[in-house]
């Protein structure tokens, strides 16, 4: 990084209200240190973990994806503010289990087969956990199998696939396909997404929405959260 | 081998036919979503080499061999992670054999993708690994026949970079392609211009370079003519998809027709491209189609940007975004 950093910003001289968007400010620099130091003066303040978490880290993250949606942020930068983001979480997530803050769902994730790349994948996930979701992180090469299992074992709410390559993307069906054979496909909300693909190919394979990129998946998955909530709502 | 079979090809009359897409040519012969098209150099070849003369007789004029992903990086995932060097090997093998049975002058050109890590500082490949990953992948090319190493779908420089050091320790010219699939730039946020202006300060410079994949055949035009704003003594690569990817009765599709191929054709050599060729989705119909284009066409003035969209479709989105970086209190 080239640019001149101004050091004379001391967090703990800053009120509530200056503080806040200044850790807005430094997610999108992506600078981890001084998110930490954030978190630990709101704690010290009498903030509610959660509170912290909403107000300060995920809208952070928000705005970063926004311009990363725009095309303004690109994937170094998303990077380091996801980290600055996961530093941060990882002081409110013990805290945030006592106080049994709101969950927004569950999300088992992964890259399916024959491919090996995750980057936009752990974008996924980082987000997602940044905007309140449990994230379930199968990792790179999965094979049906290891859909299948995890959906299982852990229960979640939505199932996200990756893929980056052309030889790649169609195996995404075949996970898909499998969902339905087993009668299970209406219970998840499946989302894709990966650089070759689009809405039309998302549709055509059989998925819920494709995700352009990570942001897009968050502000997705919320979207399908409440409907579902909506429709559950319905039945009572 | 050098590059001055491809420098004198394109001397001779201003253009060189490059190949269409391996991974989706190699779908319609049979190769399942998830498989590795490289392990194909061993069980297949038959269909490797046919994909190469499908492509030769369609007119082009430069092969790139089925080692895109022959890295240990990637291989490792098939257990074969030790076989990058012998699968490269093979595959150079197939693609000269392929151009010596049909007795044509080809330039084959040995393919190395990137390989799926993230570099340092964002990830943990350093340059001393990376370099060695890709010294076993363009050794074997070498060894294989290749007359040029063709290093494509990159988004990150440090990562070309490593490649081209290893090209370059083999005594190798080399050529470079980005995919600039994200709104006008690479994933990592590289621009057709950075990347000219990069190649400009490199020490050992490349052969050739330019943009290959990416999102449609019109962004990857408007990418040549950014490259081309760079003033460069290197002639220009465009590699563009076949339209978009459809899912069709079971099959990947791309959408882009041979007709909008032959027009893609045109407008990317009046945009300044001088080794053209298709990347996924371009077999040797589209081929043939565009190799007529160029041989009838009379070389024009860079297209518009609305000319652009009127033969060939809309753009993924602006690249001439009005807003920059967001102001930040420490980083003014």
């Amino acid at each position: 990084m080239t640019e001149e950093f101004e050091d004379d910003i001391v967090l703990s001289e800053l009120s509530d209200d200056e503080l806040v968007p200044q850790m807005h400010d430094d997610l999108y620099d992506g600078l981890k240190e001084e998110i930490e130091e954030g978190v630990n003066i709101l704690l010290e303040r009498g903030w509610a973990p959660y509170d912290i978490l909403t107000k300060a880290l995920v809208e952070g993250m928000r705005i970063v994806g926004i311009d990363f949606r725009d095309g303004i942020l690109f994937v170094p930068e998303v990077l380091l503010a996801a980290n600055a983001m996961k530093s941060g979480m990882k002081i409110l997530k013990p805290l945030l289990a006592e106080t049994g803050a709101p969950r927004m769902g569950k999300m088992v994730i992964g890259t399916v087969k024959g491919d090996i790349h995750d980057i936009g994948k752990n974008l996924v996930s980082m987000m997602m956990e940044g905007a309140g979701f449990e994230v379930v992180d199968l990792g790179i090469n999965n094979p049906v199998e290891n859909y299948i299992s995890a959906i299982e074992e852990e229960n979640p709410d939505i199932l996200g696939m990756s893929a980056l390559l052309t030889t790649t993307m169609p195996y995404m069906k075949v996970v898909i396909d499998r969902l339905i054979e087993l009668g299970w496909r209406d219970d998840y909300v499946v989302l894709v997404g990966g650089a070759p693909l689009n809405e039309e190919f998302s549709k055509a394979i059989g998925a819920d929405a494709y995700c352009r990129d990570a942001a897009v998946a968050v502000e997705t998955a919320k979207d399908f959260m409440a409907r579902k909530h909506n429709v559950l709502a319905a039945r009572n | 081998m050098s590059a001055k079979k491809l420098t004198s090809a394109i001397a001779d009359k201003g253009w060189v036919l490059a190949d269409g897409a391996t991974g989706t040519n190699l779908f319609a012969m049979g190769l399942e979503a998830g498989e590795a098209p490289e392990l194909w150099n061993e069980i297949a070849p038959d269909k490797i080499e046919k994909l190469s003369t499908q492509c030769l007789n369609a007119g082009s004029e430069l092969i790139l061999t089925n080692s895109f992903g022959c890295n240990s990086a990637r291989l490792k995932l098939h257990n074969r992670a030790n076989d990058a060097a012998k699968l490269a090997q093979i595959s150079a093998e197939i693609a000269v054999e392929a151009a010596m049975s049909m007795g044509v002058e080809a330039i084959i050109a040995g393919s190395v993708g990137p390989t799926g890590e993230l570099m340092q500082p964002m990830g943990d490949l350093t340059h001393s690994t990376a370099v060695e990953i890709f010294s076993e992948q363009i050794e074997g090319l070498k060894v294989g026949g290749v007359d040029l190493i063709w290093i494509e779908t990159m988004s990150d420089l440090a990562e070309m970079k490593a490649a081209a050091e290893a090209a370059v320790q083999f005594g190798m010219d080399w050529c470079g392609t980005m995919s600039f699939d994200s709104v006008g730039r690479t994933m990592m946020g590289v621009s057709p211009a950075t990347l000219a202006s990069w190649v400009v300060e490199l020490d050992n410079k490349p052969t050739a370079l330019g943009a290959n994949c990416g999102v449609g055949a019109a962004d990857l035009v408007r990418s040549v003519l950014e490259i081309s704003q760079v003033q460069l003594d290197i002639p220009i690569i465009a590699k563009a998809n076949a339209g978009i990817p459809k899912f069709v009765g079971g099959c990947i599709h791309y959408d882009g027709t041979p007709e909008l191929m032959a027009d893609y054709a045109e407008l990317v050599r009046n945009a300044g491209a001088s080794i053209i060729g298709g990347c996924c989705g371009t077999g040797p119909v589209h081929l043939r189609k565009m190799r007529n284009r160029l041989e009838s066409m009379t070389k024009n003035q860079q297209p518009e940007l609305e000319l652009i969209t009127a033969k060939l479709g809309a753009f993924s989105g602006s690249t001439e975004s009005e807003k920059g970086r967001r102001k930040t209190r420490r980083r003014k």
